[in-house]
Parts: C-alpha cells; sequence; structure tokens
C-alpha cells in the first residue's frame, strides 16, 4: 500500500508540473517577441512529428519513413479546402484524410518487415510527390497552390491544441493493455500473437492515429507557408527528421522524443542563424557523435547519471 | 474438449502433416512424441491457428477452430507455450505475464490471475520487475508457462518446456505441469524427452513424417517394443 501512494503522490507532481508547463505555453504568444511564436511554431510542428512517429515506430519497431506522406496530404488538405470551411473542420478533414490513407497502406503493407517495411515507406512519399505533379500539371494546370494565410498565433495555438490531444492519446494507450501489446510486437511478433493480440488490427489501427496528428499538422502548417507544391508538401526531409529526433531524445519514455525534437529544432534554427553556410555540416557531426555514444538518446544518458549519482549516494550511507 | 480431424497440412507445395487426428479430453495430459522434422510444431501451430489446414477440421469446446486467426483461439480458451520460450526479452517479468492476460475476457481479473500465477512460482514475484533477459532458462520457461496460464485457459499446448533446461529444473517443470493437469487444466505436451513424458502423461500419440504411427495410453506406450527401440534406446 505504500509503494501506491508514494507512486500516485509522485505522479501528482508530475501532472503539476506539466498542467504549469502547458499554462505557460498556452501564454508565451502574448508575452514575447514576435520571433519566439516563430520558434515556437517550429519546435511544436517537430515536436508533434517525432511523439506521432514514436507512437508507433517507438513501440512496434516498424521504421515508418511515411511521415512526409501524412504531413504531406494533410497540407494539401489544407490548400484545397482551407477558406471553404471552418478552419478546425479543415484541420479535421486533413487528419481523417491522413488517417484513411494509413489505414489502406497499412493494411496492405505492415506485413512487410524490417527494412522492407522502411523502404516501402520511403518509396512512397516519393510516389505522392511524382503522381501529384503529374497530376497538378496535366489536370489541373498549375505546378502549386496559394493557402490561406493565419496569423502566427492562432497557428500556434492549433499545434498547442493538436500536442495536447496527441500527448493524451499517447498516454491512453500507453497505459492501456493496448500500449502493452504493441511493445510486445516489437520483442517477438508471433509471441505477442500466441498470447491473444490482433497483430495486425493494432499496428494498422496504430499506425493510422499516428497518420491522424501528422496529418493534422500538415493542415496547421500549410497555413504558415501560404504557397505550396508537391516537393514542398511531400518532402522527404520531414521523414527523416522525426525519426533523428527521436532517436536523439531517447524513445523508452514519452518525454525522450519531445526532448530530441525541442534540442534538435533549437539548434537547427541556432546554427542556421548564427553560421548558415556550415549549418548542415556542424548539425550532421551532432547527430553522428549522438548515435555513436548516446544509444539509448538523450533521456537514456540521464538516467544513467541517475542511477550513477543514486548509488554513489547508497554506497556513502 | 479438443478434436483434430484428419487434417493435411502444408507449407508452399510441401505437405508437413498427412490425415492427423487426435483428440485430447479434459484435465488430461496428453504427450506428443516424435524425432525432429516429424511435424510437431506444424500440427502445434495448425491448432492455435497460425497455419490453416487444406482439409480436415479442428474443434475446440464443440466448435470449429481451424480458419480462426490465432487471437480468436487465445479467448475461446487454448493457451499455447511456443518453443524457445518467445519471450518479450526486453519487457520486465511482469509486463510478460500481464501480457498473457491481453485477452478481454480476462484483462480485468489480471491482478487476481497474477497473484495466483505468483504463489505458484514465487521466484517469479522476487523478480517481477527484472526483464526477462536477464533470468536463469528454468526462470524463463516459468515465466512462458506464467504467461500461458494468465489466460485462464482450459486446454494448454506446451512445446518443449524441457529444452536447455538443467535436469533437477527439468523434474520441477514436469511436476509443474502435473499440477495443473490437477487443477483441470488439459494439457497438450510435445517432447523429446519421451521417456520422462510418457511417464506424466496420460495419453499419447506418436508423429513420424507427418503421420500418427501410434497411439494409446502412456503406461502401454512405454512397454511398446518400437518405441524402446526407436525413442529410448533400449
Amino acid at each position: 500500500m505504500d509503494i501506491t501512494t508514494l507512486t500516485s503522490k509522485k505522479s501528482l507532481v508530475w501532472w503539476v508540473i506539466i498542467l504549469i508547463i502547458f499554462i505557460l505555453l498556452a501564454f508565451v504568444p502574448l508575452y514575447a517577441p514576435g520571433y519566439a511564436a516563430i520558434l515556437l511554431i517550429s519546435i511544436l510542428m517537430y515536436v508533434i512529428l517525432t511523439v506521432s512517429w514514436v507512437m508507433f515506430s517507438g513501440s512496434t519497431g516498424y521504421m515508418s519513413l511515411a511521415p512526409a506522406v501524412f504531413f504531406g496530404v494533410g497540407i494539401y488538405a489544407s490548400a484545397i479546402i482551407g477558406g471553404k470551411l471552418p478552419f478546425p473542420i479543415v484541420v479535421g478533414i486533413g487528419g481523417l484524410a491522413s488517417f484513411c490513407l494509413a489505414l489502406l497502406v497499412g493494411a496492405l503493407t505492415l506485413r512487410l518487415r524490417g527494412i522492407y517495411f522502411a523502404i516501402f515507406t520511403f518509396g512512397l512519399v516519393m510516389l505522392m510527390a511524382h503522381s501529384l505533379l503529374f497530376w497538378e500539371l496535366h489536370v489541373t494546370g498549375t505546378r502549386g497552390r496559394f493557402v490561406i494565410v493565419m496569423g502566427y498565433n492562432t497557428i500556434y495555438y492549433y499545434l498547442l491544441g493538436i500536442f495536447v490531444l496527441l500527448l493524451l492519446t499517447a498516454y491512453l494507450i500507453n497505459r492501456s493493455r493496448f500500449g502493452l501489446a504493441l511493445q510486445s510486437i516489437g520483442q517477438e511478433e508471433d509471441a505477442a500473437a500466441h498470447t491473444g493480440v490482433n497483430v495486425t488490427m493494432l499496428k494498422v489501427t496504430t499506425f493510422a492515429i499516428s497518420a491522424f496528428f501528422m496529418g493534422a499538422a500538415g493542415a496547421v502548417m500549410a497555413t504558415k507557408w501560404t504557397y505550396i507544391d508537391p516537393f514542398i508538401a511531400f518532402n522527404p526531409f520531414y521523414s527523416f527528421m522525426p525519426v533523428v529526433m527521436a532517436i536523439f531524445g531517447g524513445m523508452g519514455q514519452l518525454f525522450g522524443p519531445i526532448i530530441g525534437a525541442v534540442i534538435l529544432t533549437y539548434l537547427e534554427e541556432f546554427l542556421i542563424t548564427k553560421f548558415a553556410e556550415l549549418y548542415m555540416l556542424i548539425f550532421g557531426t551532432i547527430l553522428v557523435i549522438a548515435i555513436l555514444y548516446l544509444p539509448d538518446g538523450l533521456v537514456g544518458l540521464i538516467q544513467k547519471m541517475w542511477n550513477r549519482y543514486s548509488e554513489r549516494k547508497h554506497a556513502d550511507t | 474438449m479438443l478434436e483434430v480431424s484428419n487434417i493435411d497440412t502444408f507449407y508452399g507445395k510441401i505437405q508437413a502433416l498427412w490425415g492427423v487426428s487426435l483428440k485430447i479430453d479434459e484435465a488430461e495430459i496428453v504427450a506428443l512424441v516424435g524425432a525432429n522434422g516429424a511435424g510437431k510444431t506444424t500440427l502445434l501451430n495448425t491448432i492455435s491457428g497460425l497455419l490453416r489446414p487444406a482439409s480436415g477440421s479442428v474443434e475446440f469446446l464443440d466448435k470449429r477452430i481451424d480458419g480462426l486467426k490465432s487471437h480468436a483461439i487465445v479467448e475461446l480458451g487454448m493457451s499455447h507455450i511456443p518453443e524457445g520460450r518467445g519471450l518479450f526479452a526486453d519487457m520486465s517479468v511482469r509486463e510478460n505475464l500481464e501480457m498473457g492476460a491481453y485477452t478481454k475476457r480476462v484483462w480485468k481479473h489480471k491482478q487476481e490471475i497474477l497473484d495466483k500465477v505468483y504463489q505458484l512460482f514465487p521466484i517469479l514475484k522476487a523478480r517481477q520487475g527484472q526483464l526477462a533477459r536477464t533470468l536463469s532458462g528454468g526462470e524463463q520457461q516459468m515465466v512462458a508457462i506464467g504467461r500461458g496460464l494468465m489466460s485462464r485457459p482450459r486446454l494448454c499446448i506446451i512445446d518443449e518446456p524441457s529444452s536447455g533446461l538443467a535436469p533437477l529444473m527439468v523434474d520441477e517443470m514436469f511436476s509443474i505441469i502435473q499440477g495443473l493437469r490437477d487443477q483441470g487444466i488439459a494439457i497438450f505436451l510435445i517432447e523429446q524427452n519421451v521417456q520422462q513424458t510418457l511417464e506424466i502423461a496420460d495419453r499419447a500419440y506418436v508423429l513420424e513424417n507427418g503421420r500418427v504411427t501410434l497411439e494409446g495410453e502412456s503406461k502401454k506406450l512405454l512397454e511398446e517394443e518400437l518405441i524402446r527401440k526407436a525413442y529410448l534406446g533400449l
């Protein structure tokens, strides 16, 4: 009984901390200078992409390089119906379109394992970009499209809302038996089926839920760029960044990918403004070092240091 | 309780099972023995829904289950403890066990069942926070069996529980399996350790080249000339 009251007290502290962070985040645009909102928008965008990616790929071990597809579908949804419908509905449709596409793609391809799945999902990014370009050039007769414009603060609050929903969803999945089952699929897929997990169903559904959030984020981000074309929307960069950020932060806990996304986005912005020419070189070097020396990401490193510290404390007493 | 009638199973074009029939009643231990490559694991996978028979039928609790997916079969009350244990190596002992109670039917009762499994294997309670990969072979086998029991099965299929275990541990494993039978769980036991298996089983089937070549009460099979020569080396 002691343990349960202790953990509930501990988790209460965590809840309060999280609540305070979100209240602060909600007030940032009112007090911070204009540039902060732009930076926070980039950070939130990457945090959403990374956490959604980890929701499926982190636990099941299926390396998806499809974030750019679902993000891009959201962007195009916004470009096509933005302005014609109330914006919250546009965001919802962007998410739903990605959700449906992920159901279809997942049902067709989640039997592929390992490297085949990664390559297929990457091929999908290219396929989407090129077939859409073909369509735009030959059917609509344009290359790109204009998107309705919204203020940075509005974009920021939409992203914040999506992020809160995403965190809640990820938290609920992690706590339920489905979270455990997703992890077990990553460990031993056949054994997971033996214990009664409807493996295919669970994989496809989770893949689609994660795609929903990517699509919703895309629908919001489109309004920041005002002009898009197939290669802006379906940019493979948005497939690689979530993977890199998740690995950098560490995938063991929910906050690992968040920390990874925040730090790397900030680093990217910082390097672009200070060392415009060397930015990719420095960024790449940091990533190589991180992957070589931080096998469990930043969170893994912090945990290791914490363990060492508490061991020493125990050794002293 | 389980009735397999005349099944043929193929791996691609190669036929692995030829007209196999067998029956398991409530609360009995039925053994399946046979050499490597005789088709034992194929038969198990056909029963538990990972493979489909090309012809013939499998009935469990008077319900046809060939063609059902494995998760649906688990839901009906059959659990399959695979060879090589198939543990979730980087998950804790407790999480491994909880996964056994994944089906909707039993998830609500997982704490209660978990306590029972801990009673059966006290060492697992002491190790509940450890990752499964850090356990000894015997403890891992206990986790595998414990996980199989978490779904509250009526029938438990256990594939090679003695593989890779020290002799003393093998004895313990067999007495645990007998204990399960005494609690009313039917056991379908697949083993290469023919002598000991036949000693604890009520009935047994011998599988050779994908066909059932002998069946009967274990006591009688132990006397059988063919078994003594081929499997016991006597």
